[in-house]
C-alpha cells in the first residue's frame, strides 16, 4: 500500500511540530503504560477496581450468553436421553444395584466416624456454603487461568474463600465487585493446593500448568508413588479448602510426581459453590501475622 | 474524482442545510466511533463465557488493532497504542500495563518498518503481524510471569498459531468495516 501522506508533512512548520508531537505522545505514552505495569506487578491486587468495573459492565452479556449455551447442553442431553433410553437403562440399573451395596457400607462408615469423632472430641467444622453462583466467563486469550463467577459481594463472597462445582474443586476467589467475582482457578500455576490421594492418604502439593492439567507432587522424595487412575481429593492442610473434596485423576506418573486432571471443568460445570474457608478461625488468627497480600503464600 | 478521506480530519465545508446527492461527506462520528469500538469490543469478547484448558483463545483485541493499523497506515495515531491496550488489560486477565506498554511498543515498531519498507503487500503485513503477535504473546507471558507465578511457554504455541492463521480474517473484516465507515 502507498505510504500514507501524514509522513512528509513538507515545509509547513505547524504539521512538522504536530508530526514531531505525536512521536513525544506516544514515548511519554509507552512510558507511563511500564509505569502502571510496574505498579500492578509490584501490587497485583492494585488495580482489581478497575477489572471488577469491567467484568461489572460485561456480566449482563456474559450472564445472557451463559444461558443460551447452558439451555443449548440442557436440550443436546435431552435429545440424546431419548436416543439411548433402552441402553442406558439397562446400564444405569447395573449400577444402582453396584451403588446400593456401596451406599450401604458408607451409611455404616459414617456412622462409626462419627462415633470414633465423638470419643476422639473432635468438633465437626462442616463445609458450610456461602452462595451458589455461576461461572459466566474466563480468560481464554491470557496465561493466567482466572474465570469470572456470576455472584459477588451482593451474596457475602469474599476475597479467599474455596470455590466448588458439583464434581470437585474448581479454585479460589481472588477479587470480588459488586455482582461477580473472579476466581483462580485450580488450573492456574500461581494455586498449589494441599491434596492427598484418596486411597490411603499419601499427602501432596498441586500445582497448575496453565495447560487444563496439575502437577501432583508429593511430600516425602523418592520414585513417585502414583498409578495411573488414582484418585486425588483435597486434604484440607493448611485450612483454606476443606478436606475429601474431589480435586483430580492422575493420567500420566512422572519422574517425581505425577500429571492429574482436575475433575470440575469450569467450562462444563452447571453450577459453582463458595464455601467458607476450612477452619477459618486459625486461617484468620494466621492471617493477622501474615496477611495474604504482603507475603507471597508457599502453600494454602 | 474525489481523493478518498483515510485520516480523521474535521469536514472542511460548512455544513448544508438540506441533503447533497452529490460529492457528500462521510459522517464524523462513523469514521471516528467504527475503528475505536471494533477494537474494544474485540477485547471484550473475552468475557463472553468461552471456557478453554489453555490460553487458546486468540488476543482478538490485538488482531483488530493491528489490522486497523497495517491496512489503513495514518488512521490510528502512534500513541493509540497505549489507550487501546490499557482498555484490553481490563478485560485480558493480564497484569494491569501489560498490553499498554506491548501494544505501544508494537505501535513504534511499525512506524519504524514503516519508514523502513515503504511499498509493502498484504502478504509483508501478514508477516509483520506475525511477529508482533507472538512477540506481545511471548512478552505478556514474561510479564505475567513477573507478577505471578507462570506456566511454561510452550503452552502458548497452539494460541500464536491460531492468532497467525486469523490475522487475515481479521483485515477482511476491517476492510468490510472501513468501506462502511467511509461511505457517505
Amino acid at each position: 500500500m502507498a505510504p500514507p501522506k501524514h509522513r512528509r508533512p513538507g515545509f509547513s512548520r505547524k504539521a512538522q511540530y504536530g508530526l514531531f508531537v505525536t512521536y513525544v505522545v506516544a514515548i511519554a505514552g509507552t512510558i507511563v503504560a511500564a509505569l502502571l505495569l510496574a505498579i500492578s506487578v509490584a501490587d497485583p491486587a492494585g488495580f482489581s477496581a478497575l477489572r471488577a468495573t469491567g467484568a461489572e459492565i460485561t456480566a449482563p452479556v456474559a450472564r445472557m450468553f451463559s444461558n443460551v449455551r447452558r439451555s443449548a447442553q440442557n436440550m443436546n442431553a435431552t435429545v440424546a436421553a431419548y436416543i439411548n433410553a433402552g441402553s442406558q437403562n439397562a446400564a444405569l440399573q447395573k449400577q444402582a444395584e453396584v451403588n446400593r451395596k456401596k451406599l450401604i457400607e458408607a451409611q455404616a462408615l459414617r456412622v462409626e466416624n462419627a462415633r470414633l469423632r465423638g470419643l476422639l472430641k473432635l468438633s465437626e467444622e462442616g463445609e458450610s456454603q456461602v452462595a451458589v453462583g455461576r461461572l459466566i466467563s474466563s480468560t481464554s486469550s491470557s496465561t493466567r487461568r482466572v474465570a469470572t463467577l456470576s455472584i459477588g459481594r451482593n451474596f457475602g463472597v469474599e476475597r479467599a474463600q474455596p470455590v466448588r462445582g458439583p464434581s470437585g474443586l474448581i479454585g479460589r476467589v481472588i477479587e470480588t465487585g459488586p455482582t461477580t467475582a473472579r476466581i483462580l482457578l485450580v488450573t492456574d500455576a500461581e494455586n498449589l493446593v494441599p491434596v492427598m490421594r484418596a486411597s490411603d492418604g499419601l499427602p501432596a502439593f498441586s500445582a497448575g500448568l496453565g495447560n487444563g492439567t496439575v502437577l501432583i507432587k508429593p511430600l516425602n522424595l523418592g520414585e513417585s508413588p502414583f498409578k495411573v487412575g488414582d484418585v486425588i481429593v483435597t486434604s484440607g492442610n493448611g485450612g483454606l479448602y476443606p478436606p475429601n473434596i474431589p480435586f483430580a485423576r492422575v493420567i500420566k506418573k512422572t519422574s517425581d510426581g505425577a500429571l492429574a486432571i482436575p475433575y470440575a471443568d469450569p467450562g462444563n460445570t452447571p453450577y459453582a459453590v463458595v464455601i467458607r474457608p476450612y477452619q477459618g478461625e486459625a486461617r484468620a488468627a494466621q492471617q493477622a501475622v501474615a496477611p495474604d497480600g504482603e507475603t507471597k503464600e508457599v502453600a494454602e | 474524482m474525489k481523493i478518498p478521506v483515510t485520516t480523521i480530519r474535521l469536514p472542511t465545508r460548512p455544513v448544508r442545510e438540506y441533503e447533497s446527492r452529490f460529492d457528500r461527506e462521510q459522517s464524523l462520528l462513523k469514521m471516528l466511533a467504527i475503528p475505536i469500538a471494533s477494537v474494544a469490543i474485540a477485547s471484550m469478547i473475552t468475557a463472553l463465557p468461552i471456557f478453554t484448558k489453555e490460553p487458546l483463545l486468540p488476543p482478538l483485541g490485538l488482531l483488530m488493532f493491528l489490522s486497523w493499523r497495517l491496512m489503513r497506515p495514518g488512521l490510528l495515531p502512534v500513541w493509540s497504542g497505549v489507550p487501546f491496550g490499557l482498555m484490553d488489560d481490563v478485560f485480558s486477565g493480564q497484569p494491569f500495563g501489560s498490553a499498554g506498554l506491548l501494544w505501544s511498543l508494537a505501535m513504534l515498531f511499525i512506524e519504524i518498518i514503516d519508514s523502513r519498507a515503504i511499498w509493502r503487500d498484504h502478504l509483508q503485513d501478514w508477516v509483520i503481524a506475525a511477529i508482533l503477535i507472538a512477540a506481545v504473546l511471548m512478552g505478556g507471558l514474561w510479564i505475567a510471569g513477573m507478577a505471578h507465578a507462570a506456566p511454561d511457554p510452550a503452552v502458548l504455541i497452539p494460541q500464536i498459531i491460531l492468532s497467525i492463521l486469523l490475522y487475515p480474517l481479521a483485515v477482511r473484516i476491517c476492510a468490510r468495516l472501513d468501506s462502511w465507515r467511509l461511505a457517505t
